[in-house]
Order: C-alpha cells, then structure tokens, then sequence
C-alpha cells in the first residue's frame, strides 16, 4: 500500500487551500478526492516510504504498511513527531513492542541564520574562502592548507 | 495546446533543485548576492523540507575531515577517494570540497543538527570519515537556513524543470518548466545557472516489482534531471560508467554503514565463510587498487558477487555476533544490560533516522538483531556521483590547484558557458556525500555569482524557441486527450505510450543489456550495441508519450530524462574497453583492467549535429 489514509481520520486538511500530505511528499502522491474530502495515495507502488506525509498529518490519518511484496503483515511503525524530538513505536509482527525517542534538533524551529554568524575574513569575491570563512573551519591558518 | 499562463523570470542566479546542493548554493549565493546587488533564484520540483535524497533524514554525515582537530589533512581524504575509484578522480575537485566541508559541517551544528558527541564534547565518528548525528529533521534544518537565507519570494516549489534554455551562442541562460499544481509555464532567465536536481535512479529495474517499485535505496523522485540538462545544453560528462550498486540489508535497503564501521560486524556467506578473508587472494587481479586499506567499495561488493554466483548464499550481516562481542566487553552485569540496550537503540535509531523500510521489515519478521543475523544483498545500479559513483558534468577545478587543463575561469562550471553543476549534477568526485554536496554547493554558488558580476549582458532567449518548448512540454496532455477515447480503456491504446510503461520498457533493457540486476550486472560489447539499438526506438517513440494530468506530465518529462542517462551510461560502458570496477559493472568481452585505461572516459552531445562523441581525457594528480 505503503503509506495509507484512514478514512474516518482524515479531515481534509479542513478544505485548506493545501492539504499537508500533498505539500509534503517529494514524490507528488497524496492528492484529496474532491468529492469525499479525504486525501489517498496515488500511486503507492512509487512510494518510498519516507514518512513525510505521516509525520506532517496533524490528526495521525496516515500511516504505513509494509511493501506486500515482501514484507510479512502484521507490522507497525508509527512516529510523533514533537519540535525537539521524535518518538516511535514500533509493533512487531508477534506483538513486541519497543519505543525509541531521539532529538529532531537542538534549536527553536525558524531560527536557523544562514551564516552561523561566522564573519567572513577578507570577504572578497575573487578568493578561493566562502561565507563565514576562516573562523567557521575553526583552524588557526588563514586557509585549510591543500598539501 | 492546453492553456497554460507563461510566467516569466527574470534573475541574475537560478539554482535548479532544492536538495543538499542547492541548499549550499542558495545561502551561499544569497551572501555573495547581496554585497553585489543581484537576485538569486531557487526551484524545486519539491517542498524543499522533504526533497531529495535526504528527504526521510539521515544517521550520518559522510564527510567530515576534521582537520582543526589534527585528526586527518586533505591530502588523506584525496587518496581515500582515488583509491576507493580505482585511480578515476579529479583530485583537484576532491580536495577543494575536503578543505570546505568541515565549515558546513560547522554551519550545520549551529542551525542546530544534533551531532553526538562523546563525553570530551568530541564528535563521535561512525568510521575515520563519518561523524553520528540524530539526523530525523537533517534536511528540514538545511533547508531552514536556505529559506531564510533566500526568502520565499524567490522559492518556487512544486515547478518541474523540464528543458535549459540556451542562447543559441553556447552559453546557458536559464530553464523552463511547469508547475504541478497551476497551469503555468515557467520560463526562468538568468546569467548563470547551478544545476544541483540529484541523481537517478529507476533507469535499471529494481529488485522488486510490485508494491516495492518504490522501495529503490535511492529516492524513486529522482529522475536523471541533473544529467540531462548539462547533456542537453551540450556540455561534456564525465564518468557516465560510473554507477553505484550499494550492498544493503536485503529487500528494504537498510544502511549498514554503522553496522560495519561503528558495531564493526563481519558478513559471512551460507557457509559461514567470511568472503573478505576467503577470496583475498582475488583482490591480486585489481592491483594496486585491490590492496589498499580500506579496499575500494566495489571491490567489496565484488567479492561478495562472487559468493553468490558461486551458490553460497545467503550473505548474513553477523549483527548478533557484533552485539555480543561488544557487550561482552562489559563485565558488570547491570552495566552489560544497559550497554545492550544503548545498542538496541542505536542500531533502530540508524534505519529509522533513514530507512523506515527496514525497521518495518525487521518488525514485520519479528527480529531482533541481537539474536540472529539479517541478510544483506546488492542493490540494483543507481546513479549517485555524490557517494560512491563517479557520474556527472564536467566541471573546471578552482583556480590555485587544479591543473590548466581542469580549470576554465570558473570553478564548477561545466564546459557550457554560463551553467555550473554540483552534487550528483558534477561527475569525477565522488564521496562528497550530504555535506560534500552542501559545500560543493557554496563552491559553485561563489563562482556562479562571480560569473554574474563579470557578464553583465542581459539573458538573450529567443521568444518563438521558448514558444516551440512549451508546446513540446505541453504536448502529451493533448496526446492524451485527443486519442483517449478510441479505446474502452485509455491505458492501452495504439496511439500513444503512457510514461510507466515507458519507464518498464527502458528498465527492462538496461537491466538485460547494460548489466542490470538480472545479468548479475555483466554486459559485453554485443549485448550493449543491442541495447543502444532499443534505446533508438525507445527515443522515437517518446514523442508519443501521453498524460492524463499534470502529475503524470512530470512521469513522461522523467523517464525522459533518465532515458538520456541511460543513453549516457551505455555509450561509455561500451567505450571503455576493461573492467575496472567489478563490483559495479563486469564486461565480460573485457574483463580486465588495463593500464592504458587510467583514463576518464567522458562525452558529449552536440545539440547542433545531434551526434554523441567520447573522448578520453587525461588524469592530473595534484598530490
Ligand atoms: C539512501 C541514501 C542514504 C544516504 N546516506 C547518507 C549518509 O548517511 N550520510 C551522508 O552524508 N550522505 C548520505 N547519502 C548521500 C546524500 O544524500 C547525497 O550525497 C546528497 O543528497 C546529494 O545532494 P544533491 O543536492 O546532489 O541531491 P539531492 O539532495 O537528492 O537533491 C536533489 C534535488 O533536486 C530536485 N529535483 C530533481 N529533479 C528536479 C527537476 N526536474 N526540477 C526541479 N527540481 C528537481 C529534488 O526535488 C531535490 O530537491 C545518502 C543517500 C541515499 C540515497
Ligand atoms: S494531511 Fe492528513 S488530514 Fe490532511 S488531507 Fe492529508 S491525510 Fe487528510
Ligand atoms: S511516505 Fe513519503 S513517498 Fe510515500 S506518500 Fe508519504 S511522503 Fe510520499
């Protein structure tokens, strides 16, 4: 299938002009059937199982089931994802089931600034440094020496 | 022609894709552009959050040099990657990447990537090159700091560049596209343009071919664009024959990265042998590649090739035999419980970080590493010249190392005036990686600002060309249309080929004539001359590819472009005349490697004489 909707918690995205799953999947799978107001995966043999879509639907309508041509059913993987951290469940086929939490990042979401706030030294175009070099590669030479 | 708007953009740098590369290259493009008054522009045929290859997150960043902490100098780094591709390798490209990549590994901490580190505070490497990281939100963080650097204002997502635009004069001046959710026609201008849109992958038949088409390690979305623009637009490419065909745990694709390099597990056959110490002896025939330490990827793969036509598979990962030694170096009880469990975590934590898949498929056949072994196998040929593949455009080297011949005003410029490639999109350096890719990015970015700053002439595009491509691009919703209901089901019809039955049509000739995955990926001379002769029909018959939709006018414009790549692919395999990376590719007409192959083996297509020309060109070694 690999990722599916479930129908009854799928709310459309609340008729958003854009629906999570469909903004997220690099593979341009999720779309919403107008009529029902529920979203599906189109082509799910395209698939990569890479989650996007489950982890940005807010009211968990999506999840994942193995390739069935060859994965034994009965298992389950599922994420929540927080804006620090990452929690999974993972259901085994005999029941078993193990949760592993990790840190997603170690900043407040949006507040990346792109140069890091490295100054770049001497800052000129014609030079072989980059943005925030020197003083981002962290060595005391003007330049990581080549040979 | 359906009725799409033209939209025109008028920039000074556009960045095509919005992967690791591009990324680089718009924070990088954005600084240099602001001092210099210019516009840079960005598309993605995705939401850059989750495009590409690093859309599910990653476990690892692959190249960290480290040298602020004495730990390695650039020169080791060169030769790690020479050797690893069996002598191919502009070692200028390689290095001026090495002495970069340490500052976007940098960059990537302070936007706030968790990179672990040990109880000194000194990163934790997976292997000498490989720094651990919680990489779950990698790309998400990357692509935060792109935005931001840019401004959403010039982002333009869920745009599928199809074609680059030329002058008429040789130099590139943009590209155009569509979008997959309005109908719009983009036509972007620009002085210089970064081709960064990732690598290929479907070109070959994967494994497996039901509901796990999509389950191929590389991600199914990317589709040979980076290839096919820089061919198109007439610039030379290099290491066409270089693809990769990564070892993996078998079926899902799970990495294993950690499992050799951090939990250092052997892999053994059927029969219990380790065919890394029994067919030793075989590494001789690959001199002097075969000898050095680590040896070279492919010849692993070899090696373990070599098992299993032989019969003695399956090949295990010995993952309960690693846990075991490593926990039975804890001799405290309560301690060796916990040591156990830290590794349980780790070893979830690496698929889950990047390969879901495989933690779906160990749950699914209830196991549980510590107890018993796992399979691993070769996956199916993928083009990736930003790890352990080589393919990509030809670029010149940066001013103050390459040699003269490797160097044309610009670095990361392809032979095209005007068009800069990076990541997968630039050939000949490999095991950049995600970081590698990222500072290769910034690399070309700086150059392709420079270039806008000295070429100051406006983007001259001839209006009725742009014209004509769009009603090539639009083409096949018409076809579809138009033809849709002479048959009770549109899906087989005579007029027309729908692009996943193209897609399986060129899969099923790389696979059985370029040394796919049911040839054991051994081809021959014979056998490739067929191939090309398919691939002929195949083009002619692209003309009459036909879309229900705009999702599936992206298929068709894909399998376009990987048909390019494979084209690409089988001219230099059949060019050159050895075997010189068994693991990825045998010629069984040629099985050996030659000395007087120490060459790239490189081509081009000219858009005037529409004719292909290979070349060899010589190898400079900077150290
Ligand atoms: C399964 C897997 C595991 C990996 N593991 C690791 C690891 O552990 N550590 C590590 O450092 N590296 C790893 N890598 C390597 C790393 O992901 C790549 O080296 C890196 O992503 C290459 O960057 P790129 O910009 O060239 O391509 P990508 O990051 O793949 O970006 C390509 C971009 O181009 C866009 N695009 C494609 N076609 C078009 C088009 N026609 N129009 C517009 N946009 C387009 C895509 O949407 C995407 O934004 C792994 C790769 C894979 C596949
Ligand atoms: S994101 Fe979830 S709720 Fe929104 S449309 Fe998709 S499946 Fe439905
Ligand atoms: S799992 Fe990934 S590829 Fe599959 S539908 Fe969701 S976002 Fe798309």
């Amino acid at each position: 299938m690999p990722s599916f909707v479930i129908a009854d918690k799928c709310d459309g995205c609340k008729a958003l002009d854009k629906t999570a799953c469909q903004y997220i999947c690099p593979n341009d799978l999720m779309v919403l059937n107008k009529d029902l107001m529920k979203a599906y995966n189109q082509a799910p043999e395209m698939c990569w199982e890479c989650y996007s879509c489950v982890k940005m639907c807010q009211p968990q309508a999506i999840e994942v089931r193995g390739y069935a041509d060859f994965v034994p059913l009965g298992a389950m993987v599922t994420p929540m994802r927080s804006t620090d951290a990452i929690m999974w469940t993972v259901k085994f086929r005999n029941g078993t089931l193990k949760r592993f939490k990790f840190p997603i990042r170690t900043t407040p979401e949006g507040s990346a600034v792109p140069d890091g706030g490295y100054s770049t030294l001497p800052d000129d175009l014609g030079d072989q440094l980059l943005m925030g070099e020197p003083e981002s590669h962290g060595c005391k030479t003007d330049m990581v020496p080549v040979k | 022609m359906p009725n799409f708007e033209t939209v025109e953009v008028t920039t000074d740098v556009l960045i095509c894709g919005g992967g690791m590369a591009a990324c680089g290259a718009a924070v990088e493009a954005s600084y240099w552009a602001k001092k210099n008054g210019l516009k840079v522009t960005l598309v993605d045929k995705a939401a850059m959050d989750r495009s590409g290859a690093v859309a599910m997150g990653l476990s690892a960043i692959n190249q960290y040099v480290g040298v602020k902490d004495g730990e390695n100098s650039i020169h080791d780094y060169v030769n790690y990657v020479r050797n690893d591709l069996m002598g191919i390798t502009r070692e200028d490209l390689v290095a001026n990447i090495a002495r970069h990549v340490d500052s976007t590994v940098q960059l990537f901490e302070k936007w706030g990537l968790p990179i672990w580190k040990d109880a000194d505070g000194a990163y934790v490497h997976e292997g000498r090159w490989q720094l651990m990281i919680n990489g779950e939100s990698y790309k998400v963080i990357v692509a935060e700091a792109a935005k931001n650097a840019l401004g959403m204002d010039n982002i333009y997502e869920r745009v599928f560049l199809t074609e680059p635009l030329l002058d008429g004069k040789g130099n590139c001046v943009g590209a155009v596209g569509f979008s997959v959710r309005d109908d719009k026609f983009y036509v972007f201008k620009a002085k210089a343009v970064i081709v960064a849109m990732g690598g290929a992958v479907h070109v070959f038949k994967p494994r497996s071919s039901g509901e796990g088409l999509g389950r191929s390690w590389y991600p199914p979305f990317n589709s040979g664009a980076s290839a096919y623009f820089t061919l198109k637009a007439g610039a030379e490419m290099t290491c066409q024959e270089v693809r990769f065909i990564p070892v993996r745990f078998k079926d899902a694709y799970g990495p294993v990265g950690a499992w050799f390099l951090l939990f250092k597990s052997r892999a053994t056959n059927g029969l219990g042998e380790n065919y890394m110490e029994t067919r030793r002896d075989e590494l001789q025939n690959w001199k002097p590649y075969g000898l050095v330490k680590p040896v070279p990827a492919n010849l692993r793969n070899w090696l373990m090739m070599l098992d299993v036509m032989d019969g003695k598979g399956p090949i295990f990962m010995r993952t309960e035999e690693a846990i075991g030694k490593i926990a039975d170096e804890v001799t405290d009880e309560k301690e060796r419980k916990k040591k156990l469990k830290e590794l349980e975590s780790e070893a979830w934590e690496d698929f889950l970080d990047m390969t879901i898949s495989q933690a779906i498929l160990w749950a699914a056949t209830n196991t549980a590493p510590e107890e018993k072994p796992s399979e691993i196998a070769a996956c199916e040929p993928y083009f990736i010249g930003s790890h352990s593949g080589a393919s990509g455009a030809w670029v010149s080297g940066p001013e103050d190392i390459a040699h003269k011949d490797h160097f044309w005003g610009y670095a990361q410029m392809t032979t095209v005036k005007g068009m800069f490639a990076a990541g997968d999109g630039s050939g000949a350096s490999s095991h950049k990686f995600s970081s590698g890719s990222h500072a290769e990015g910034r690399i070309a970015a700086k150059a392709a600002v420079k270039f806008a700053v000295e070429n100051t002439h406006e983007p001259k595009v001839d209006a009725a060309k742009v014209e004509e491509l769009k009603k090539t691009i639009l083409a096949p919703l018409d076809r579809f249309e138009e033809h849709k209901n002479y048959t009770s089901d549109p899906d087989t019809n005579p007029n027309y080929i729908r692009p996943k039955m193209f897609m399986f049509r060129l899969q099923k000739i790389m696979d059985e004539y370029a040394g796919g995955v049911s040839t054991q990926f051994t081809t021959s001379k014979p056998l490739l001359e067929k191939g090309l002769e398919l691939i002929d029909f195949l083009r002619e018959d692209s003309l009459q590819l036909a879309a229900e939709d705009k999702h599936e006018l992206m298929r068709c414009w894909e399998n376009v472009h990987r048909m390019w790549q494979a084209e690409a692919h089988v001219r230099t395999i059949l060019f050159r005349e050895e075997t010189r990376w068994p693991g990825y590719y045998f010629r069984s007409d040629t099985p050996k490697m030659k000395d007087d192959w120490e060459v790239f083996a490189n081509c081009k297509w000219d858009p005037a004489s529409n004719k292909w020309e290979m070349m060899k060109r010589e190898i400079h070694y900077v150290f």
